[in-house]
């Protein structure tokens, strides 16, 4: 029993920590917050998802109840927070509408009138 | 095991780095915000990495108090972002 979880701890372990390598590099390199966004959320998930499993293997049967519960969080948490950035940044004018493939929120915006070229750039407030 | 654990902790250290570095250079709040995500995330893989070694389960409620906080402060913080724009 005690091989068999060293086993899967050996594997999991690594795997979710270049996982999160993986991530951090492609948050460091990617051109713009969408792609930063795609990036992170790598890390966020499945890098997470897959050290707490490894750690599971190693603690207590008892904790692993709780190991779990914080993979869930994760699990709900990390698009919610990704949406809502992404949303950001498209009303604040910091991603490049013109490098989308497909901009459905536009056609929407354009169908409510709203001007949405017109809104001042933050890019110039937030620094 | 020993060598598993340093190569993980090593890892994680090295992706911290890496994000923090995107912390620092921004360019804007909302690359930060997703920067600071990331890196609470590696706190949490750290912190969960760190329990084996030591043996001690006490970290185990800081874990899920981290995950549940980090999500609060991100929303909270593009909402500012959104508010300072003057878009809300």
């Amino acid at each position: 029993m005690t091989a068999v979880s060293d086993v899967a701890t050996a594997v999991l372990l690594p795997a979710g920590a270049i996982f999160c390598l993986l991530g951090s590099v492609g948050l460091l390199r990617f051109p713009d917050i969408g792609s930063r966004l795609h990036a992170a959320a790598k890390a966020q998930t499945l890098g997470l998802l897959l050290i707490l499993s490894g750690t599971a293997a190693q603690t207590p049967l008892r904790y692993a109840p709780v190991l779990l519960l914080v993979i869930l969080f994760q699990l709900l948490t990390a698009p919610i927070t990704s949406q809502i950035v992404g949303r950001t940044a498209y009303r604040v004018q910091a991603l490049d509408r013109r490098k989308l493939f497909r901009d459905e929120l536009a056609d929407r915006l354009a169908l409510d009138g709203t001007p949405v070229d017109a809104q001042p750039s933050s890019e110039d407030a937030d620094r | 095991m020993t060598a598993v654990y340093t190569a993980t902790l090593a890892m994680l250290a090295a992706a911290g780095l890496l994000t923090l570095l995107r912390l620092v250079r921004g360019p804007d709040a909302l690359n930060r915000i997703v920067a600071l995500d990331v890196l609470l995330t590696m706190i949490i893989a750290g912190t969960a990495v760190g329990m084996p070694v030591r043996e001690d389960t006490t970290a185990l409620p800081v874990l899920v108090v981290l995950a549940l906080l980090a999500f609060t402060g991100s929303v909270t913080a593009a909402h500012l972002v959104e508010k300072r724009a003057g878009l809300r």
